[in-house]
């Protein structure tokens, strides 16, 4: 087998492991293997921060379901790849990261952009490598890509030392990886699709409470035929938007903190939560101890370690949710063949519930623009085909309420760790990966100017995404709790951004077509505006009512039975209801 | 009672040890104490931790810690069916009552000099604490323990079933003890 270097043994692992493209920065570590990656058939983009690289490929695995890619140097490269670690992990979404390390022999030394990444990232990968010898380097890449996809998909990161990529090896791409300690389950257990089976049919006030794990396990399908048989209604988590169309008479869209009335009151009621792919998060529960307080609990996932966690199940259910669902369905129709329970009560109330508490906004007295019905027209001008990427805060939950979504992975998000400055380079990995679909960023000014940089590296590379930023003026969600806990006192929320910096003229410099919109009468045309343009990346700066909130919410800590639709308003209930 | 002992089997490889305490640390998961060492087999480590875990469901911590690629295995050490050894080295002052006391308690004394001898014993920690006891009154100078180390009695070894079928954290009371975490 002829000899090459390490870094040339890296490229072609990648290439072997399926490696369509990848986000970037060199540096003095990594050197070695931008040499290679220049001949590679491999696409590099080239962006402008490496926190940039990481959320790309984090938006490209999201928007495709393959593994994304980013590549970095040692020390402060690799350190800005922490958040979007983090981040893809908390979220559950497949990637790898490639590190450039100092020479093994300066390990250890506080030599010239060293950073412990293996150490420092251990906490929030699902596995990561410090590789010293070049031989090591193609079961190592294996591997990666087998933990990052496989499971519950996560983050892992690839440190490989320079003069690893420098001496010469042979390579030698492993046929399968085999690892003693991750062996994960993904048949459910008869016996727990039995039982599981057996609950439903029971169930008078059933609910699916439905996480992102049905749309990483590529399952909207089975979901579709478990709502169908059971009749029972749907609420679809943060991170699962788009696993079941929000246009199904039987959904109630989103629960939670900022989840519909009828989605959180669902739960709240339920008899029982058929609880797929979903990890009873905080923002979910409100406070655990009163969340969902009559239901029994299924609990299907993939990760062991997420049942039982925060709220026991009475019946769990480990596999992947494809296998779990195409075992759980026939075995349910068997089941209510046997005893189906009359839902038509429950349906009865929930849909009430649906129909007196829609999701609505008020219209600014003054005649700005509300920044609701921006999100909302951009969503139905620009259609369920569309991908959508948010940044985090109200603009997020605006675009997780007021667009429609149909389709798997056409909602990307920052769920779990709540990354502001996702939705740019999230929004370019997912054009990268979809190329031929229109993709917006749904951003907040905040948001925006975190990671905006990353517009240079669309317009650069011909990656034509749609930026709406929201530009309320200011940190709003933050706004909002000052608002509603600190008494007014905006401390620290106020950006000014109407003013400076201009958004128009700041996408103009970047390569973009800059436009804005300041009146409510011109949303619908600003946004057609940008949707004719496809050669090149667009922002739209919406100027909107800068105190518009989200409503409904449920307030940090407290219970999802003191859900309020306003400001101190809780939804008044019919007297039956209570 | 929230003091469990599991004993873990783990790749040998770099890291290993941090990626365990990192995640008792981030997790809340206090360690008593924590063993390491090689195995039969050179490319298994073994650990022996023992946790407070008041709480905290011990399925919990053991699903976590499988979760970690380089776990290989997991077992509760439960005081029935295991044999649970600590060593305590402790220097004490060299008089004719403290001799009594090692002899007394069938401990050894590894090093003499004329002012103090080394006492090593080993043992259960109750009979551990029953020779500190003794010692205290005389005046302990210098003491060292390691932490416990657990093996299963009779012919079953964790090894052995660490290649059947995995459990799973599933199907169990949360207070009741954990499944075997097995690949």
């Amino acid at each position: 087998m002829s000899k090459i270097n390490g870094a040339q043994s890296l490229v072609n692992a990648l290439e072997a492991a399926g490696v369509e493209v990848m986000f970037g920065i060199p540096g003095g570590a990594i050197l070695p293997a931008y040499d290679p990656i220049f001949d590679s058939k491999i696409r590099h983009i080239l962006v402008r921060h490496e926190q940039g690289a990481g959320h790309a490929a984090t938006g490209y695995a999201q928007a495709t379901g393959r593994v994304g890619v980013c590549i970095a140097t040692s020390g402060p490269g690799a350190t800005n790849l922490v958040t979007p670690l983090a981040d893809a992990q908390m979220d559950s979404v497949p990637i790898v990261a490639i590190t450039g390390q100092v020479p093994s022999a300066a390990i250890g030394t506080d030599a010239f952009q060293e950073a412990d990444i293996r150490g420092v990232t251990m906490p929030v990968t699902k596995h990561n490598y410090l590789i010293t010898d070049p031989a090591d380097i193609p079961r190592a890449i294996a591997e990666a890509f087998h933990i990052a996809s496989t499971g519950r998909p996560g983050a892992v990161l690839v440190d490989i030392a320079k003069d690893a990529l420098q001496k010469e090896t042979t390579f030698n791409y492993p046929k399968s990886v085999s690892l003693a300690g991750y062996n994960p389950v993904l048949e459910p257990k008869s016996e727990a699709i039995s039982d599981a089976a057996a609950l439903i049919a029971q169930s008078k006030k059933p609910v699916l409470y439905v996480g992102g794990g049905v749309i990483k396990a590529d399952a909207a399908k089975e979901l579709m035929q478990l709502a169908e048989i059971t009749g029972a209604p749907v609420v679809t988590t943060l991170m699962a938007r788009g696993a079941f169309p929000d246009s199904h008479k039987q959904h109630l869209g989103m629960p939670g903190m900022h989840g519909t009335v009828a989605a959180v009151t669902a739960l709240q009621k339920a008899d029982l939560l058929i609880t797929l792919g979903a990890r009873f998060d905080d923002r979910v529960t409100g406070k655990l101890s009163t969340f969902a307080p009559n239901a029994k609990i299924i609990h299907a996932d993939i990760d062991p370690a997420e049942i039982g966690k925060n709220r026991h199940a009475d019946v769990a259910v480990v596999g992947d949710l494809k296998n779990v669902l195409r075992a759980l369905v026939p075995a349910t129709k068997v089941a209510l063949a046997k005893s189906a329970p009359d839902l038509t009560p429950w349906l009865n109330e929930v849909y009430g519930w649906r129909n007196k508490f829609p999701l609505g906004y008020d219209k600014p007295a003054d005649g700005s623009v509300s920044p609701q019905y921006v999100i909302e027209r951009i969503g139905k001008i620009s259609g369920p085909d569309t991908i959508f990427a948010a940044g985090v805060g109200q603009h997020q939950m605006w675009a997780s309420q007021f667009i429609g979504y149909e389709k798997p992975r056409t909602w990307l998000n920052s769920g779990g760790l709540g990354t502001m400055g996702y939705a740019v380079p999230a929004a370019m990995g997912a054009k990268v990966g979809a190329p031929d679909t229109t993709v917006w960023a749904i951003d907040g000014d905040g948001c925006f100017q975190m990671t905006n940089q990353e517009l240079v590296t669309c317009a650069l590379n011909n990656i034509p995404i749609k930026v709406a930023v929201i530009n309320n003026e200011s940190l709003g969600m933050v706004r909002q709790w000052q608002t509603l806990f600190y008494n007014q006192r905006y401390s620290n929320t106020d950006l000014h951004s109407k003013r400076i910096p201009d958004f128009k003229l700041l996408a103009e410099a970047m390569g973009c077509v800059g436009l804005r919109c300041e009146r409510p009468g011109d949303v619908d045309k600003t946004i057609e505006a940008a949707m004719a343009i496809n050669d090149r990346p667009v922002v739209v700066d919406f100027n909107v009512h800068r105190d518009a909130m989200v409503w409904p919410m449920v307030a940090a800590g407290t219970s999802n039975d003191d859900i309020t639709v306003a400001r101190s308003m809780a939804p008044v209930w019919d007297s039956q209801e209570l | 009672m929230a003091i469990h002992t599991l004993a873990v089997l783990v790749e040998n490889s770099p890291g290993v040890l941090a990626r365990v305490a990192s995640l008792f640390s981030r997790r809340g998961y206090n360690i008593d104490s924590l063993a390491v060492g090689p195995t039969e087999n050179p490319k298994v480590s073994r650990m022996t931790i023992v946790l407070n875990l008041e709480g905290h469901a011990l399925d919990q911590v053991s699903a976590q810690l499988f979760k970690l690629v380089n776990v290989i295995g997991i077992s509760e050490m439960k005081d029935s069916d295991s044999l649970k050894r600590e060593i305590l080295l402790v220097k004490v002052a060299n008089t004719p009552a403290t001799k009594e006391i090692v002899k007394k308690h069938n401990a050894v004394i590894a090093d003499e000099s004329p002012a103090a001898i080394s006492i090593e014993a080993v043992g259960q920690s109750s009979a551990i604490e029953a020779l500190l006891a003794e010692l205290k009154p005389h005046g302990i100078r210098e003491l060292v323990q390691s932490g416990l180390v657990a093996l299963e009695r009779g012919d079953k070894t964790l090894a052995d079933r660490t290649l059947s079928t995995m459990g799973t954290a599933n199907e169990s009371d949360p207070n009741s003890s954990t499944a075997d975490y097995q690949n």
